[in-house]
């Protein structure tokens, strides 16, 4: 069997064990430093921040930006429309979606991106298939770099993650960049400010 | 198969010096886009450094790391095949498929299915593969492989890509607008993946400690395809294991920065788990990585993220294009990797290179990829495949002498080469050296002159 004789051939030709290195870890800006970093990162990467107060907040933008006939869809139950999910649907029925919602457990400055899993996504295919992407984030959960990053996924248990950043895009042709690849065209960050 | 082709095909491409122009300039401004990025960031060199070691320490222990991967994914519910070679990888593939009764099969980006020729082998088999990334899709339009590791098409213009998609996708003819084609492309491809029951994706990573794999996209198409499919069919290097979880911060911090110059992909995708109802398979792949990793001069080059790097910034690969290299794997890292997978074939390989030592300055993961050229040339002239090696020499002279902008920069290089790696140019092998003046070996050095270049 090809395992066996690719694990022996692996230990005879692999080199003396060398130690792994340090871990890396750098200081933490000042908060304020942080949040601002991010929202800089987010424009940078062609999405945008809408700052709530409140979850509900969001709410008021589904029903700015999306008429009656358009197809809205969270697992945030704090939202008008919010859906529940089994967890066994059939990812294809989520072909029409136009707008999507999911909370996110933390973002990060140093490039933008949210870090969800698949237990707040209702099902895997939704933030990728939905035509627009709606990101809820909490101030006080954004970390600078990805290191604290990891820190913070620690031994978290999931079938799957996804760090997302930005819409989806391409530069394939001529190195032009175009957004709204394969996924979501647009991604709206709802930043829910801390107490004040 | 003659192994003299590098010169030959960059002939072919050499034929349309504005393309060849155009082609250079583009990458050096992918490669400006990747110094940028990592000078915004002061503890690069510290993140090179650590992503260095964590590599060495994973081929010093690779026989561990599989085992505890293997065992890991298993438990997570993933199945794990093993393929000593590209034909065991192909048919264990195939028999996936087959075992599912399907014909129809979407594929996001893998290398390492191009290293084995995977779409040529399901389509002799009956089975119809549709690559959904842009880039590789215009190239599978066009009957071609990639030429570059993460631009595939970076050799294409706009209004060929537009001549293709009139051709296949019914567009109307003359549309070369990139909004509009990638438009075309999203909604031909929406369409095979609501309608592909299986999906393979290549691996970025793949975590020992957890057995789960990541994979990175900027387009969304190997979630799209994955999360849509009954059976996900994920291929990987065995040498794409990292120890720990963690350890990813390094890697995802390096790979896209070095890449194009982006922070990070839009989407860094952790698959543990396969879906419920899902069927997720792994197929690690060896095909000449265990004998590379009993080369002490070439191990190294197992390390490589894959990030494209080198190749943006080699003089040789912008003027002379991937598909010069006739490897799945094109530029410097594709120079070092072919010759352990036929030595005869990728003779020429090695030589398509002026040591310059600018793709050892960009690796993330600190590959001494210039020293690992040189080393191969002796290897093969040893060997006796020499008469490649000359006529590829020279050539590599001819094409940077060939436009006045690459000479000042390649005399530059050249005079480093003189000071630094006396055998490729004071050798019997060297043409240039025989047939032209020498230039005379510059004060300043070549680090100073790195520096003041890089900092543009
Ligand atoms: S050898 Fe280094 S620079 Fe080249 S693709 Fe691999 S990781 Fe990137």
């Amino acid at each position: 069997m090809s395992r066996a004789t690719i694990l022996s051939a692996i230990l005879s030709n692999q080199p003396q064990t060398t130690q792994l290195p340090e871990d890396l870890q750098f200081d933490c800006p000042a908060k304020a430093a942080v949040t601002e970093k991010f929202i800089q990162m987010i424009n940078l990467i062609g999405g945008r921040v809408v700052e709530i107060q409140r979850i509900e907040d969001i709410n008021l933008y589904a029903t700015a930006h999306y008429g009656a006939g358009e197809r809205l869809i969270t697992p945030i139950e704090e939202l008008d429309f919010y859906t529940q999910f089994a967890g066994d649907e059939d990812p294809h029925q989520f072909e029409n979606i136009a707008f999507a919602v999911f909370k996110t457990h933390f973002a990060v400055a140093e490039n933008g991106a949210v870090w969800i899993t698949e237990d707040r996504m209702g099902a895997r295919v939704l933030p990728f298939i939905c035509q627009h992407l709606g990101m809820l984030v909490f101030e006080d959960s954004i970390v600078s770099n990805m290191h604290e990053a990891y820190q913070l996924i620690g031994s978290q248990d999931y079938g799957f993650g996804t760090f997302i950043a930005g819409p989806s895009k391409t530069a394939d042709i001529e190195q032009s960049l175009v957004l709204g690849a394969h996924g979501a065209r647009s991604i709206i960050i709802f930043l829910l400010k801390k107490e004040l | 198969m003659s192994s003299i082709k590098h010169p030959e095909l960059s002939d072919i491409f050499n034929k349309d010096e504005e393309r060849v122009n155009w082609h250079d300039d583009t990458l050096w401004w992918i490669r400006a886009k990747r110094d940028k990025a990592a000078h915004g960031i002061s503890e690069w060199e510290l993140l090179r450094e650590t992503a260095s070691q964590i590599k060495n320490n994973v081929l010093s222990n690779l026989h561990n790391y599989l085992i505890e991967f293997e065992e890991k994914a298993q438990k997570n519910g993933i199945k794990v095949h093993w393929a000593a070679n590209a034909e065991e990888h192909n048919k264990i593939v195939l028999s996936l498929l087959q075992g599912k009764g399907i014909n129809q099969m979407v594929k996001s980006k893998s290398m390492l299915t191009e290293e084995c020729h995977l779409n040529e082998y399901l389509e002799s088999n009956g089975i119809d593969v549709i690559d959904s990334d842009l880039g590789e899709r215009i190239v599978q339009l066009a009957k071609e492989p990639p030429s570059h590791i993460v631009l595939p098409c970076i050799h294409k213009k706009k209004e060929e890509i537009g001549q293709l998609f009139h051709e296949h996708l019914g567009t109307e003819a003359g549309i070369s607008d990139p909004q509009v084609l990638t438009e075309t492309a999203r909604i031909h491809l929406r369409k095979t993946f609501l309608t592909r029951r299986s999906a393979l994706t290549g691996v970025n990573f793949a975590v020992a400690e957890t057995g789960e794999f990541v994979v990175c996209t900027n387009e969304g198409n190997a979630d799209m395809g994955a999360h849509l499919a009954d059976i996900h069919i994920a291929c990987m290097g065995i040498e794409k294991l990292i120890p720990k979880k963690k350890h990813l911060s390094v890697f995802l911090r390096l790979l896209t920065r070095s890449a194009t110059g982006q922070p990070i992909t839009t989407y860094s995708s952790h698959f543990k788990k396969p879906r419920k109802g899902q069927e997720m398979h792994i197929v690690l792949v060896d095909n000449g990585r265990s004998v590379q990793l009993g080369r002490e001069d070439f191990r190294n080059s197992l390390k490589c993220i894959r990030c494209g790097a080198c190749m943006n910034t080699c003089p040789v690969y912008r003027r002379s294009g991937g598909h010069s290299y006739h490897n799945a794997i094109a530029g410097p890292i594709g120079a070092i990797l072919a010759p352990n997978l036929d030595m005869k074939e990728y003779a020429d390989l090695p030589f398509a290179s002026t040591l310059c030592g600018s793709c050892t300055n960009v690796c993330p993961v600190k590959i001494d990829i210039h020293d690992q050229l040189y080393k191969w040339r002796q290897v093969i002239v040893k060997e006796g495949y020499t008469s490649s090696a000359k006529t590829v020499a020279m050539k590599v002279m001819d094409f940077t002498l060939s436009s006045p902008t690459r000479f000042k920069l390649a005399g530059k290089i050249g005079r480093w080469t003189l000071k630094h790696a006396p055998f490729t140019v004071n050798n019997r092998l060297n043409l240039w050296f025989k047939n032209r003046e020498m230039p005379e070996a510059p004060e300043e050095s070549f680090s100073e002159w790195y520096k003041r270049n890089n900092s543009i």
